[in-house]
């Protein structure tokens, strides 16, 4: 596979890729999908899970949670509340990521806030919890 | 005119100020890279999240279905101001111009007959409004036990300033920070966040648009961006602030361990002048008495 896009991934903190690749699978919130060169142009929102890279250098995972990722043609920018490379991801960071979503959930369900924030919350943590098993930390 | 026990201390205790005001500055000066880093760090994120919020705004604003956050509630009678300023002093005028800004502000809503509100960010601000606006304060935000503004933090303020727009409690929010231009230059700025108003080539947005999928709706997308578009500005403000305050500080201390440094130079002629008018009095002294004789 010769063609590539312009792959970015950034964060609100820093900039973590901005490379070439061949294909990009994206979590995005109604299911994975892969990214590849002349991609019809698309928006989507982001699930917590696994952004995987491939590119002829090799290949990249990144564990993100929230945002969204927007595919042209020819680039691919995905930007992501949290991005971390998986080497860098640790049980514990896993463990504060769900931590926060279990307290997220708690403090919706108590103050039963509209707008489905309370399932939003509720699947975000499956997402989370479901991302720790895949990842077997 | 102080004799030369006193001088000699004054020199000293200016000395010494010389000192710490030049530990600021350089303490100052390696915390604004850090602080324009961050901020650097930050743009293109702001720049492509507004880019592809313009696009959604243009395509979803204009219909009665649109959410709030992006169209108003119609009505702009209560007015947020959040004023972010400085943990702490010491930086010339930087907390002193963003309060002014807010308080001009408020005085012209209220002249408006419009109810104003102020949420707080950073406790030099709270302090500098407190006797022209402390009755109208709805919140403070204590940012002085972080060390290095993240993103949560701006989560944390926005979601603050959401919950209270849901609550119905403001229509219109405005945030008050500086912008870092340069060094010697911030400028204070206002800058409305709800209802959003995403600019950028309306021509462009409306073309991006019509070419994009939207996985899922649009609507809910915006739904979804919405919030975190607060969050977004409110962090790329947090960072202008962080990094302007560190510039502002850091001229400031420049500033006044030059005023130091020319203190010292006049402390020390006069204490010179005043040893030499000591020697000589006693010269004289000594030579009338040996004429007396």
């Amino acid at each position: 596979m010769a063609q590539t896009m312009q792959f970015d991934l950034v964060s609100p903190e820093r900039s973590l890729a901005s490379l070439q690749a061949s294909a990009v699978q994206i979590p995005g919130a109604e299911g994975d999908m892969t990214a590849m060169p002349a991609h019809a142009p698309t928006i989507t929102t982001l699930r917590p899970g696994v952004l995987k890279v491939e590119s002829p250098e090799g290949n990249a995972e990144y564990v993100v949670t929230g945002g969204f990722a927007e595919i042209g043609g020819d680039s691919l920018s995905v930007l992501a509340e949290r991005a971390i490379p998986m080497a860098e991801m640790t049980r514990d960071q896993m463990n504060t990521l769900i931590e926060d979503a279990r307290e997220m959930y708690k403090t919706a369900k108590e103050e039963d806030q509209p707008h489905g924030l309370v399932e939003d919350a509720a699947k975000l943590l499956a997402d989370m919890e479901a991302l720790g098993t895949h990842m077997s930390l | 005119m102080p004799n030369l026990k006193d001088l000699k201390t004054r020199i000293a205790s200016v000395k010494s100020t010389r000192k710490i005001t030049k530990a600021m500055q350089m303490v100052a000066a390696a915390k604004l890279r850090r602080a324009q880093e961050a901020a650097e760090d930050s743009r293109p994120y702001t720049k492509r999240f507004n880019a592809v919020m313009a696009g959604l705004a243009a395509s979803v604003g204009g219909s009665e279905s649109a959410p709030k956050l992006l169209r108003g509630t119609g009505s702009d009678q209560t007015h947020l101001l959040v004023v972010m300023t400085a943990e702490r002093g010491l930086c010339g005028g930087f907390n002193s111009n963003i309060a002014k800004l807010a308080r001009q502000k408020a005085a012209e809503l209220k002249a408006a007959g419009k109810t104003v509100k102020v949420l707080t960010v950073g406790k030099k601000g709270r302090d500098a409004l407190k006797r022209d606006l402390g009755g109208d304060f709805v919140g403070h935000v204590d940012l002085s036990d972080v060390k290095r503004i993240g993103y949560a933090n701006a989560q944390g303020v926005a979601k603050d300033i959401l919950t209270r727009f849901d609550a119905g409690e403001f229509d219109v929010a405005t945030i008050f920070f500086a912008e870092f231009v340069n060094v010697v230059t911030q400028i204070p700025t206002a800058q409305q966040i709800i209802p959003a108003s995403y600019e950028g080539g309306e021509g462009d947005a409306d073309s991006a648009s019509a070419v994009y999928d939207y996985e899922p709706g649009e609507e809910q997308i915006l739904a979804d961006l919405l919030p975190r578009g607060v969050a977004t500005q409110i962090f790329s403000a947090l960072l202008e602030n962080g990094a302007s305050e560190q510039g502002a500080r850091m001229s400031a201390m420049d500033n006044a361990t030059r005023n130091a440094g020319d203190m010292i130079d006049k402390l020390t002629i006069q204490y010179n002048r005043s040893r030499q008018a000591v020697i000589t009095n006693e010269l004289i002294e000594i030579i009338s008495g040996a004429e007396a004789l």
